[in-house]
């Protein structure tokens, strides 16, 4: 299995937002280890959607040479659950880039099963990205981008963004 | 109007309750943001974040927290941080206050020059 958890962008303005969606399918064995008879996705791993949205927007801003790791969740506030058959909307907002790092406030929401339901929200997430090499003085990192791997440059492809990665 | 000091100190304190999830009482003007407050190293830029976002203002790459001075071998002897580092912190920190500092100046003991009043000093410079 591969760690993505986004299926494809759908917006990407460099520097300022991206939007990406993934479909939540019944067959991921995640849906079914939190409780018994009641598949859901895990909070843990809508935050993880968001940065993985978040993080390319940050990576692509100086042209993927950073290694852009989350450093913080700042906030994350959940109002509803994601049930199989809905499909989640990740909307991440850079608040503040600088060479250390980044700032990032998104909206999580979903496109119920049900036809003709209206997008619902459910979280709100703010998060916070590191620039390692650039924080973490005397500490060694590999020279290549073990961050930005071709599995995730290969999103931003598809969706026709240049992504000159230096693996 | 120009902002009091009293009312950036209330400001500095909202964004240290924010970053670091400490308590109102705990922020206090000597508060030393590591040692004190539980800041960890990531816990800065996010200061600094919540910083510029307060106060409108702009903080440029080690300018309230100078960077690489701890890992200059130079600047470091005996685990004691040499006169000549000191005088150069005291330029790159103005804002800082290094009377205790200087009595015993481990290296160990320079998490001590970042306070929260150090931190007031500063914003009150940016927004002079």
């Amino acid at each position: 299995m591969r760690w993505y958890w986004i299926d494809k962008f759908v917006e990407f303005t460099p520097k300022q937002s991206a939007s990406a969606v993934k479909a939540v399918s019944l067959a991921e064995d995640h849906m079914h280890d939190l409780y018994p008879d009641f598949p859901m996705v895990p909070h843990s791993l809508i935050i993880e959607g968001m940065a993985q949205t978040a993080g390319m927007l940050v990576g692509e801003a100086r042209g993927f040479c950073e290694k852009v790791i989350l450093a913080k969740i700042n906030r994350a506030t959940f109002h509803r659950l994601v049930r199989p058959g809905e499909t989640i909307v990740y909307t991440a907002n850079v608040e503040q880039l600088n060479e250390a790092g980044a700032s990032i406030s998104g909206t999580v929401s979903v496109r119920p099963a049900e036809a003709g339901m209206p997008v619902e929200l459910v979280a709100e997430i703010e998060l916070m990205f590191s620039h390692i090499d650039k924080n973490m003085a005397g500490m060694e990192f590999p020279e290549h981008n073990f961050v930005f791997t071709e599995h995730f440059t290969e999103l931003l492809r598809v969706f026709g963004i240049d992504t000159n990665v230096r693996l | 109007m120009a902002m009091s000091r009293d009312e950036i100190f209330q400001k500095v304190s909202a964004v240290l309750v924010d970053a670091l999830g400490v308590d109102d009482e705990e922020v206090t003007a000597g508060a030393v943001i590591r040692d004190d407050l539980g800041a960890e190293s990531i816990d800065f830029l996010d200061i600094m974040f919540r910083l510029e976002k307060a106060f409108g203002i702009k903080i440029p790459r080690g300018e309230l927290l100078p960077d690489n001075v701890a890992n200059d071998p130079n600047f470091i002897k005996d685990g004691m941080v040499t006169p000549e580092a000191i005088s150069i912190l005291k330029q790159k920190m103005p804002h800082s206050d290094f009377s205790e500092f200087e009595k015993d100046p481990q290296l160990d003991h320079m998490s001590k020059l970042f306070t929260v009043n150090a931190i007031v000093n500063y914003v009150e410079g940016k927004l002079k």
